[in-house]
């Protein structure tokens, strides 16, 4: 199984090529959608229909107050009619969902994370699938693009206590971005080959007397919305590895696509709502940079192929699939942790030690390169703000970021959002280590087993849902500490970023002066390129020695 | 407004904005996608599945099919599917998760390797990874050219066909152009045996579709 540098870089190229000609017309579309200021007819309706005062505009307590409010509720729900399954239409013969794994699996839904610790196949059916699941995966992520909608009028606006209405800027961002892109890929999904019904198709193979019962379920609708919204569980169990969510290399190029278009235009509709299109285009040079540099990373540890097991199997195998192979699967590993999104078209447990390590790393960095669809860009401006910071310490002036004094109380909210991932991978993996009973849920030997559980802790607290699959967190512990690190991993940031979004609100703009660190250009994108790289270093390097590195370096 | 009062407010807008978006996303969203699918590609929306001669549904020629017996030993009469961590059950679906150093998996490639060698009668060297390894998803219905090589002779004897008609069919089976470029060649075990067993009876050609 020899992987073919002409496929990889034409790969890299093509998908480089469509979203940088995708960049602009989608963030001034973007763009348009969060300054909007009239509302369709079923917009009025909808407003009418959810009880919501679309004229009002929010304070930053009241705007996070809703997000907050609306997540629970959907946590709860989610929650709840995953119980009742067994008594709801739709389900076929399943019941009612173990507690431990409805409740972590409905925060991994509302978190944006769909880590998946219920096998699809025998665990939920259409109903859950289908009103539960593929809805959490349109509305997480446009939860995660109005938070960032709210940090970037923070920035832009001065002298204001409102950042916007949060119940309009989702029903906006979900009725008129997600839902219409969506539909159109999942249309181009079915055309491939991806599946779209609700039944199952009784075959009979009469020369060799085999029966099977092929699966069906509405795919298409929900593995549109699961790349295009970076969340990442699968209708199967084998997620994009499935033939049936993933039938040729086609769509599995078109689905990194998918996964990349919202996150990457992001940072054209942030230059232009604030006035400066210099300043996206840095954010998306960072981005794109550290996504190249990753993706040759992967692609030189996956063609490496290490491993005893590999060797001796004459090459990579284990866990690929036969019509990919190791160029999508590089591709697919690089781009699904980049993002928030988690799915997989290849099993990351089976991936070359130091390929697992990139996959694991891409996570650590905070996935902003170029992230979950939102929390890609604010964790960028964060990171941006951390720069500016430094720089600041570097020429003796109190640092600015786009006009706003970056003080005291700014300055500690965007630290501790840097402190919280970090925090909460080491924190929950290291105790989980500790603990016999606990490990026992991962069945692998020496620095894999460590890895399994760093993976796990890490993918968990940035919200991907990506998994070395060895390890089984449906258990009671697992669960919970799972549950408590999308639940934190996610809300916490939340909370600061909006937060940051109020105090930079209120202020009004200092002018630019000789003395201004620019925030555009290569020299202040080397910078922030190399903060945020430092930052991941400094904080999981230990722990990644103990895991990928030792197993990757050592044999 | 104090904080308890604005949060059960937000809360109750929350109900019933999940209420009324659930209707749109949950709902008409995928039912038009249903629609859409049944009208332009009926044939892929509902699981690309393959008809024998007598119009009745023999296969997805997306899925795996393996006829194998208890012990995971597949018919020596058919081309083989590679190895699947989900029992080659369509119903599940799974990879092996274990680890490029695992021991098990060690064991398991090794073994796999004599098996296929045995069975096909040849040079352990010569049996490709693909042979010996589990898919992503447990229901790969790929395997490499160089498999479908070794297994041509086998297949060929065992449904009294020549091995060049054999390879014929493999040639048409294997996938070539931009899917191949863009993952690599894969022949279709699936589609493959239900036309080796057309040409075995030419009597009631399989339709490929």
């Amino acid at each position: 199984m020899t992987f073919n540098p002409a496929s990889f870089a034409v790969q890299v190229a093509a998908l480089l090529i469509v979203l940088a000609a995708m960049h602009k017309p989608l963030g001034i579309y973007l763009a348009r959608v969060f300054e909007g200021t009239t509302s369709a007819r079923a917009e009025r309706l909808f407003y009418r229909l959810a009880g919501v005062d679309a004229g009002t505009e929010q304070t930053w307590p009241v705007y996070l107050r809703s997000v907050l409010a609306f997540s629970a509720v959907s946590i709860l729900a989610v929650f709840g009619l995953q119980r009742l399954q067994g008594v709801l239409p739709g389900s076929g013969s399943l019941p009612g969902v173990d507690p431990w794994v409805a409740m972590n699996t409905a925060i991994s839904f509302v978190t944006n994370t769909n880590w998946q610790t219920y096998v699809p196949e025998t665990t939920v059916g259409i109903f859950v699938q289908m009103c539960l699941l593929a809805v959490q995966n349109f509305l997480s992520a446009a939860v995660g693009i109005v938070v960032a909608v709210a940090l970037i009028r923070g920035i832009a606006r001065t002298r204001t206590q409102r950042l916007g209405n949060f119940w309009v800027d989702l029903t906006r961002t979900t009725f008129r971005v997600l839902l219409p892109l969506a539909f159109v890929a999942a249309v181009v999904m079915v055309l491939g080959g991806v599946v779209q019904n609700f039944w199952s198709t009784e075959v009979t193979n009469q020369a060799t007397g085999l029966s099977q019962s092929i699966p069906g379920g509405p795919v298409a609708s929900q593995e549109a919305i699961k790349e295009l919204g970076t969340n990442g569980g699968g209708y199967f169990n084998a997620n994009s590895a499935h033939p049936f969510e993933n039938p040729n290399a086609f769509i599995s190029l078109f689905e990194v696509f998918l996964l990349l278009l919202i996150p990457s235009a992001l940072p054209y509709a942030f230059g232009r709502m604030v006035g400066d299109q210099r300043q996206g285009y840095t954010v998306v040079a960072v981005m794109g940079t550290l996504w190249l540099a990753s993706i040759s990373l992967m692609g030189w540890a996956v063609a490496a192929g290490q491993g005893t097991a590999t060797a001796a199997a004459g090459g990579l195998g284990e866990g690929f699939e036969q019509r990919f192979g190791p160029v999508p699967s590089a591709i697919f590993a690089t781009s699904t942790t980049l993002t928030s999104t988690g799915a997989v078209n290849t099993a990351h447990d089976s991936l070359p030690p130091l390929a697992g390590g990139v996959a694991m790393v891409n996570m650590m960095l905070g996935e902003v390169a170029p992230g979950g669809t939102g929390s890609g860009l604010y964790g960028l401006l964060i990171l941006s703000i951390i720069s500016v910071f430094i720089a600041g310490l570097m020429v003796g002036r109190t640092p600015e970021y786009l006009g706003k004094k970056i003080g005291p109380t700014e300055m500690k909210l965007a630290a501790m959002y840097i402190l919280v991932t970090p925090s909460l991978v080491l924190a929950l993996a290291g105790i989980t280590v500790l603990l016999p009973d606990a490990m026992a849920n991962a069945p692998a030997t020496g620095p894999h087993q460590f890895s399994e559980a760093l993976y796990a802790f890490t993918s968990g607290a940035n919200n991907n849902g990506s998994a070395f699959g060895g390890i089984t967190t449906s258990g009671p512990y697992l669960s919970v500490m799972m549950g408590l690190a999308m639940l934190l991993g996610r809300f916490l940031p939340i909370v600061l970023v909006i937060a940051l979004a109020g105090f930079l609100a209120r202020q009004g703009k200092v002018p630019t002066s000789a003395g201004t660190v620019p925030t555009h250009g290569p020299l202040f994108g080397s910078l922030l390129l190399g903060v945020t790289v430092i930052l991941t270093a400094l904080s999981y390097f230990p722990a990644l020695a103990l895991g990928p590195l030792a197993e990757g370096l050592l044999k | 407004m104090n904080t308890l009062a604005g949060y059960l407010r937000q809360a109750g807008t929350a109900l019933r904005f999940l209420l009324f978006a659930t209707l749109v996303l949950g709902l008409a969203y995928p039912l038009a996608v249903f629609g859409t699918g049944q009208l332009i590609a009926p044939y892929q929306a509902n699981g690309s599945i393959l008809k024998d001669s007598a119009g009745a549904p023999a296969a997805s020629a997306l899925i795996v099919q393996a006829a194998a017996n208890d012990s995971g030993v597949q018919d020596p009469r058919w081309f083989h599917a590679r190895p699947s961590a989900a029992k080659w059950d369509p119903a599940s679906s799974s990879p092996s998760n274990l680890g490029p150093n695992d021991s098990k998996l060690l064991e398991a490639v090794t073994a796999n390797r004599s098996a296929v060698a045995a069975a096909e009668g040849v040079d352990p060297a010569t049996v490709p990874a693909d042979a010996v390894t589990a898919s992503g998803s447990g229901l790969d219905p790929d395997i490499s050219p160089e498999y479908a090589r070794v297994q041509t002779a086998r297949v060929a004897a065992a449904n009294g066909l020549g091995a060049d008609a054999v390879a014929s069919l493999v040639e048409q089976h294997t996938s070539s152009g931009l899917v191949a470029f863009l993952g690599r060649p894969s022949v279709n075990v699936t589609a493959l045996n239900l036309a080796v067993a057309a040409a075995a009876r030419p009597s009631q050609p399989a339709q490929s579709k």
